[in-house]
């Protein structure tokens, strides 16, 4: 199949950018997004011209460094899928494609679809973690997590941190990704000591990266490519009203 | 000769005794004391993290954009420990000479025994640390069976084990960067190694956004940077996964231990097109339930529900009827290319076999098989269009990961001092066939618990004198770096980089992959360098050094994977036996099972660099076998 791609090109992040069209013949239904780019990319260099920078890397969904708008929704709205699985199939000659970055003020584009999302990483250093130094470990045994818990960690540790919820978001906020990190530790026994803390510190962490806050679009649920439910906030404000009502004060 | 550094001793007290001969570092002169870790996966951010907490100056380093993303978060199916937690004949012991075995016997004993004992405290500390392993009811931790062994020791988080085990790891770094013990680089990339005085001080990087070359000194440097499985270009690996770390200590100075070791695993997605970029891994954990087969018939291009159960050739059950499914991941794979090339593989282009649930779904529901392997079926059905519980998936072996890497001593040393290598990187551990859920064991095992003792017994036990970035060793590895980067870029030929990186890796694949032959072999030592040659005159980069660029970046390492192929021929070719993953097809039992030449080749191949347009020289490091008795690998 033919395509044609609406790609913006942007050299740095202090340059200003511009969406330029390039056709792409020869697409297969059985390529992946990210090989039909690898394609236009190919094309464009032996003409000399400089290939789309994405970021990418596992492409099977997992380590959550791709992810770019198609047509206006993150990952391309295929239900729980990020760009680098999302099959060529699904798409029809002819089809017309804009492609643009994430676009939120705490994710700088860095060039073309390659946006900035240290700032995630920041929240995690804010609270996102159990204070567990190597070495002091009980017998795993000696920890009972009830099954239903566990699972709701598990359901909430899937998170990959692709910033998805963040681009889908009117609001740009960061809510889901946070909530998923409190909703993994503050589920578990282990996580408890420092459950209080975690979520002051780690919720204030995200006001301060410029990330708007949650108004109940549910934007961010539908395009996770993880599927991480939106249910997650409320816990996460509901474990904020308990830590800041019970212990923080502030 | 190679001195190991093995302690004396009895095999279960060897690592014991030898933590309490390590020098310490005061507590207080540790803030004193730099260590660079290059790489953040398990080994690497694990190693990070808790050097970190021990109070020492930590500069951690990777090319993508956050720690988070390192390779090791796509192993999905589980880790090894010996916690016997099923009563059902699991010990240290066991773990040790399962993995022993696994490997063919071209690993270490003691570092296997270290490995197998600290298993345990590996699963203590992860549950310490949040990552949510899979529950019983009753609030237990689960456990299931992999390949190559009897017993129920893996733990998981459903299918995505290693990006729980890695999030734990990086979470633990991010606590430690935020209180300033680490500083974390990232997009920065490792281009080469600085040595003084005959010992690792320091690295060279690129900062991938703005091209600024870097250096940075420190006491030790830890390479935790991954496998090579990308020479093959198609491979499980993350598409940035690269040699380049390695290779370039390589160069300078660092013995390359059994670069030919590598793993086909058997559970993966069939090829499918021209353009394809990476193939992708199904779990072995779906050989618990799942049933592999192909059509009896050759040519048989019916679909699967229409063959019936007489006419299905289920060969691994034939063939093997106490392993089964489970066999180990070098068996599993050799025995789909057998069927494969005899004319009965399914799918296009009849490479595939079908891996069959119908039984696991009619014994068990299929709630219970969605529960246990759902992820899994719905990555399947992402990529295939294909839904796995109506009929089989259909697989092929495809490159997993390297065994060879870095030659370590006992204390995980290279052979530069100095110079420390951990997880994939290095090439001990698993001989020459890693099986399944250890690589998470064995990164985890380094991090943790073996490089926080024996880093600071290095640093304890050399005079350090004070070096740093302005000393004339890191201007001349810079100007190094500089002058090759703008060799690079001035080519300015007709090829691009991926052309020349699929080049070789078909040469790799079809010469030194699941077979190889002497005359193959010798065939890819000839193409190999004259690809390389082509590459360096033929090459066309778009853009500068002083920018975000991603060709460039896979120039230099398509560069080095050029250079690391030849060697993995040339080892594969000195070792003219089969063993493991390393299969000559002049070395075979009379049913086609790898034969081992024990008298010849119970070594590890260590290469030493020799410059430039020189040949390597090989060194040997002898093996010898006292607990765990040589004999030829059985699964029948």
């Amino acid at each position: 199949m033919n395509l044609t791609l609406k790609v913006w090109r942007q050299q740095d992040t202090k340059s200003s950018g511009k969406f330029v069209s390039y056709p792409v013949q020869g697409v297969t239904p059985d390529m992946s997004f990210l090989e039909m780019l690898d394609l236009l990319n190919e094309n464009l260099q032996a003409k000399g011209e400089a290939p789309v920078a994405f970021d990418h890397d596992c492409r099977e969904g997992i380590c959550g460094m791709c992810g770019f708008l198609i047509n206006g929704v993150a990952h391309g709205g295929h239900r729980g899928t990020t760009v680098c699985q999302l099959s060529m199939r699904f798409f029809k000659d002819g089809d017309s494609l804009t492609l643009e970055p994430w676009r939120a003020k705490a994710f700088p584009v860095l060039r073309d679809l390659a946006v900035d999302r240290s700032a995630f990483d920041r929240i995690i250093q804010a609270g996102g973690f159990i204070t567990a130094p190597t070495g002091v470990a009980p017998d795993a045994r000696a920890i009972l997590v009830p099954k239903e818990d566990a699972d709701r960690a598990m359901d909430a540790a899937a998170c990959i941190g692709c910033g998805a919820c963040v681009a889908a978001c009117p609001n740009a906020a960061a809510m889901l990704f946070t909530a998923a990190k409190i909703t993994h530790l503050n589920s578990l026994p282990q996580g408890q000591p420092q459950r209080d803390q975690r979520t002051v510190d780690m919720t204030e962490a995200m006001s301060n990266e410029l990330f708007g806050s949650c108004t109940n679009h549910g934007e961010c649920e539908a395009v996770c490519p993880k599927k991480i439910p939106i249910e997650f906030i409320g816990r996460m404000n509901r474990d904020l009203i308990h830590a800041t009502l019970h212990h923080h004060g502030k | 000769m190679l001195d190991s550094k093995i302690p004396s001793g009895p095999i279960e007290e060897k690592w014991e005794r030898s933590r309490f001969e390590m020098k310490l570092v005061n507590p207080a002169n540790r803030r004193k004391h730099t260590v660079i870790i290059v790489g953040s996966g398990l080994a690497g951010a694990s190693a990070a993290a808790s050097l970190g907490q021990q109070g020492y100056n930590v500069h951690c380093f990777c090319f993508q954009d956050s720690p988070r993303r390192a390779h090791s978060i796509a192993a999905q199916g589980g880790i090894n420990a010996a916690k016997n937690y099923r009563n059902d004949g699991d010990s240290i012991h066991r773990l040790f000479y399962d993995t022993v075995k696994g490997g063919d016997f071209r690993s270490r004993e003691a570092n296997v025994f270290r490995l197998a004992q600290i298993s345990v405290n590996i699963i203590d500390q992860c549950v310490a640390q949040g990552v949510p392993f899979a529950r019983e009811y009753g609030g237990l931790l689960d456990t299931r069976s992999f390949g190559g062994v009897q017993v129920s020791r893996t733990f998981y988080a459903r299918g995505q084990t290693g990006q729980q085990l890695l999030l734990g790891a990086y979470q633990a770094l991010e606590e430690q960067i935020a209180t300033g013990s680490v500083k974390m680089h990232t997009r920065s990339e490792m281009l080469d190694l600085v040595i003084v005085n005959g010992k690792a001080r320091g690295v060279v990087t690129r900062n991938l956004l703005t091209g600024a070359i870097e250096s940075f000194s420190a006491d030790v440097v830890v390479l935790a940077t991954g496998g090579y499985g990308n020479v093959f270009y198609l491979s499980t690996n993350a598409k940035g996964c690269n040699t380049t770390a390695i290779w370039r200590a390589h160069r300078r100075g660092a013995y390359f231990g059994n670069p030919c070791f590598t793993q086909i695993h058997p559970t993966c997605i069939p090829v499918s097109n021209e353009n394809q970029s990476k193939l992708t891994l199904m779990s072995e954990s779906l050989r618990n339930d799942g049933r592999v087969w192909v059509p009896k018939k050759k040519g048989d291009t019916r679909p699967p529900t229409q063959i019936q159960e007489d006419e299905r050739d289920y060969y691994l059950e034939q063939r093997y009827p106490s392993f089964g499914n489970l066999v180990p991941r070098d068996v599993a794979s050799r025995n789909a290319k057998e069927v494969c090339d005899d004319g009965r593989g399914v799918g296009p282009g009849g490479m595939g076999v079908y891996l069959d649930f119908a039984d696991a779904i009619r014994r068990m529901g299929e709630s219970v098989v969605r529960e246990k392997y759902g992820n899994l079926f719905d990555m399947y059905e992402e990529i295939t269009g294909e839904n796995a519980y109506k009929s089989p998936m259909r697989i092929y072996p495809a490159v997993h990961y390297t065994m060879g890497g870095l030659w370590v001593d006992y204390q995980l040393m290279s052979t530069i001092p100095g110079l420390f290598v951990a997880g994939e990187a290095n090439f001990s551990d698993h001989g020459a066939n890693r099986l399944g859920a250890s690589a998470l064991m064995q990164g985890l095992a380094d991090g943790y618990f073996i490089l926080p003792y024996t880093i600071p017994n290095y640093i304890a036990s050399n005079s350090l004198e004070k070096v740093d970035t302005s000393h004339p060793a890191f201007a001349t590895v810079k100007e190094d770096v500089n002058k090759r980067i703008a060799k690079l870029i001035g080519i300015q030929g007709k090829r691009t980089v991926d052309s020349f990186h699929k080049e070789l890796g078909k040469l790799i694949w079809e010469n030194c992959g699941m077979a190889r032959s002497a005359d193959g072999l010798r065939s890819n030592l000839q193409k190999i360098p004259a690809l390389r040659e082509e590459f360096w005159n033929n090459l066309r980069i778009i853009g500068t050094g002083e920018e975000l660029n991603q060709s460039l970046e896979k120039a230099g390492r398509v560069a080095d994977f050029l250079e690391l192929g030849e060697l993995m021929c040339l080892d594969a070719l000195e070792r003219e036996e089969s063993c493991g993953g390393h299969f000559r097809v002049e070395s075979q039992t009379p049913d086609g099972e790898a034969l081992r030449n024990d008298e010849r080749f119970s070594f590890v191949s260590a290469w030493e660099w020799k410059g430039e347009g020189d040949q390597w020289e090989l060194h040997q490091e002898p093996l010898t076998f006292e607990h765990v008795h040589l004999a030829q690998r059985s699964y029948k």
